[in-house]
């Protein structure tokens, strides 16, 4: 039973990490209609920033959240300015291919800045482990957990009681509609980029800190899939339901399927066969949008 | 357009080669291509025979991408599930590679076919995350099921053998792999001179309109999705008798990337593109290389910086060809076909 309850928890902290990756790129995908493939480099660029500010600069914890929640704004906006503008209306595969072809340029950077070597954070926390009863958290993934808690609220709150937030919700609802009214889809494009990018970047930090930074670390990029096909692409809800349950999910499969195929990685492509599962029964997700065609 | 081209029935507007001329320069590629293992050395063999299998996969992913609008993700894992397959009748059936061969087109057809079915219900963005969860899947099999794929160790291949000859040299190998690539591109061309080829292209531009026009979806995308993962396997298969084993690193998800890379740069839905993008997109890191290798004359450490410019440049490059000329190789080629056409008249 502690176990069950070992692996929830766990899972769940996995899942608040995933969301928030998740939150990012469904940002983009709502108001952009862009699949963002780049996103786990962004992430890693974001590490890296902090990383920097911190390990080479000397800075405090926050101030380097700052420096990569800056660095990664600027990527971000310049990204959307110079590459993704161009696209606008191009089919899927050219947009799907765009954002792989800049995660590739964003990956050959990072090692020629950063080198290939991993890299971990400097003692941020507390080491003592947090307990819940009758778990236990390694406190480097305790922390980082509340900070991905803590930038979702803040991220919510933005959409929820700001004027742009209202814009963005607004172009994302309807593009013609929004456009008539004054608002400036071209800002709320910029802007969707750079609230990703940061996302990502604050998302990467997190993950950075539990599991050591190098420039393949974008790779958990590609297991924001099951969670935002779960969830619905177009859904903020939906991605933080899917996280949490993607990450439960990982866990559960990482604890009891494991043992069944000993040393096989079954945790890592659980998500993935629930995805195509999903995919079967129900494309548009949870609480997504149902596409419907008409001619 | 073309001076004194002038059609006057619907057979010489439907042909193949639309000009004298273009018949001239297939026959002269194909004397360059025979005379080629006897003037190049081992290293350019390699490299051709790698272009060679690249090809007949890029025609593959291009025929569902390109042609049909079907996003793939997963066009590595396909080749994969055909070299396995190939691999495992070879050594376990002991069956001849010029039945090996086609046997791991057929797995990956069946593959194939399996990953398609779901592709009536989702199009666009979702189908290519259901081919990427392929992907992992698919290498994940590879790397698991011991018994069947030796796992990480993979599985050791014999040379292919014909009457006592032995493809035991990339000089050897070459003649396989260009005689298939030249009887795939063949047939590919004239794949879209057919009904099922035209219904693969109705559906890529719009699919609902030509599922009014009488054409059944669903099996014109399964269709779509056989032939594309039949070409994948048979590079598969080519792939197991050029490196002589097959380990599930073979097949990642960045080679699924470089398929998609190299129809883009050649040119989507252009058979004559896809040749260009295979031989583009092989020969640009080794002339990187060959760059970086100059370089080491300067700075002795520049070897390590070749990783990392491979990921730069390759990004770059299709970025810089989505932005800047989105139909790719193909239509570089063409303007200045076009150009010559009415030389010396100005356009």
């Amino acid at each position: 039973m502690d176990e069950l309850l070992q692996f929830l928890v766990s899972g769940v902290v996995t899942g608040g990490i995933y969301a928030l990756i998740a939150i990012g790129f469904v940002v983009v995908y709502k108001s952009t209609g862009v699949i963002n493939f780049a996103t786990g480099e962004l992430m890693m660029l974001g590490a890296f920033f902090a990383w920097t500010a911190m390990a080479v600069a000397h800075l405090p914890f926050a101030a380097a959240l700052l420096v990569a929640a800056a660095g990664a704004a600027a990527v971000g906006a310049l990204v959307e300015r110079v590459v993704l503008r161009p696209m606008l209306g191009q089919r899927p595969i050219s947009i799907i291919m765009v954002t792989i072809g800049l995660s590739s340029v964003f990956k050959g950077i990072a090692q020629v800045v950063w080198g290939g070597e991993y890299r971990s954070f400097p003692t941020i926390f507390p080491r003592r482990p947090v307990e819940l009863g009758p778990v236990v958290l390694p406190s480097r993934q305790a922390w980082p957990f509340l900070i991905a808690v803590a930038a979702i609220v803040l991220l919510a709150a933005l959409f929820r009681f700001t004027r742009t937030g209202t814009a963005m919700r607004a172009t994302a609802n309807d593009q013609a509609t929004a456009f008539g009214m004054g608002i400036d889809i071209r800002r709320v494009f910029s802007l969707s980029w750079v609230l990703a990018s940061v996302t990502a970047a604050l998302a990467g930090v997190v993950v950075g800190i539990i599991g050591g930074i190098s420039p393949q670390l974008g790779a958990v990029g590609l297991r924001i899939f099951p969670v935002v096909i779960l969830g619905g692409l177009d859904s903020i809800g939906g991605a933080l339901v899917g996280g949490i349950v993607m990450g439960v999910l990982e866990n559960l499969a990482g604890g009891y399927l494991d043992p069944l195929f000993p040393g096989t990685g079954v945790k890592e492509v659980a998500p993935f066969v629930a995805l195509v599962l999903i995919l079967m029964a129900r494309p548009w997700g949870l609480f997504g949008t149902r596409e419907i065609e008409r001619l | 357009m073309l001076i004194g081209n002038y059609k006057v029935s619907y057979a010489a507007d439907q042909a193949i080669f639309r000009t004298p001329a273009s018949r001239a320069w297939l026959w002269v590629l194909l004397g360059v291509a025979v005379a080629f293992p006897f003037v190049a050395g081992d290293y350019f063999l390699y490299l051709a025979n790698l272009v060679g299998i690249f090809t007949i996969a890029a025609l593959g992913l291009n025929i569902l991408t390109g042609f049909t609008g079907q996003i793939s993700l997963g066009h590595a894992a396909f080749v994969g599930v055909g070299a396995y397959a190939t691999a495992i009748a070879a050594t376990r059936l002991g069956l001849p590679f010029w039945l090996a061969v086609p046997a791991g087109g057929l797995a990956a057809c069946l593959a194939g076919a399996l990953v398609g079915t779901p592709s009536l219900r989702i199009k666009g963005l979702y189908l290519a995350i259901a081919t990427l969860a392929a992907q992992v899947i698919l290498e994940w099999v590879f790397t698991n099921w011991t018994g069947m794929t030796g796992g990480i160790r993979g599985i050791n291949v014999a040379p292919a053998g014909l009457w006592g000859f032995e493809f035991d040299t990339d000089r050897r190998v070459y003649f396989l792999v260009a005689g298939l690539a030249a009887f795939h591109t063949w047939a590919a061309a004239n794949l879209f001179r057919t009904r099922v080829g035209r219904a693969f292209i109705a559906v890529r531009d719009r699919d609902i309109s030509a599922e009014l026009m009488g054409i059944d979806l669903f099996r014109t995308k399964i269709s779509a999705f056989m032939i594309s993962s039949y070409y994948a396997g048979i590079a598969g298969g080519l792939w197991v008798y050029f490196a002589k084993v097959v380990t599930p690193e073979s097949f990642p998800l960045s080679l699924s990337i470089q398929f998609l890379a190299m129809i883009i740069v050649g040119g989507l839905g252009s058979i004559k593109g896809t040749l260009f993008g295979a031989v583009f997109v092989t020969l640009v890191p080794e002339g990187l290389r060959a760059v970086v290798q100059g370089a080491t004359a300067y700075s002795p450490d520049a070897m390590s910086w070749l990783a990392p410019m491979k990921d730069i440049v390759f990004g770059a490059m299709i970025v810089g060809f989505l932005v800047f000329e989105p139909h790719g190789l193909a239509e570089i080629w063409n303007r200045i076909r076009r150009f010559f056409w009415l030389w010396p008249f100005p356009k």
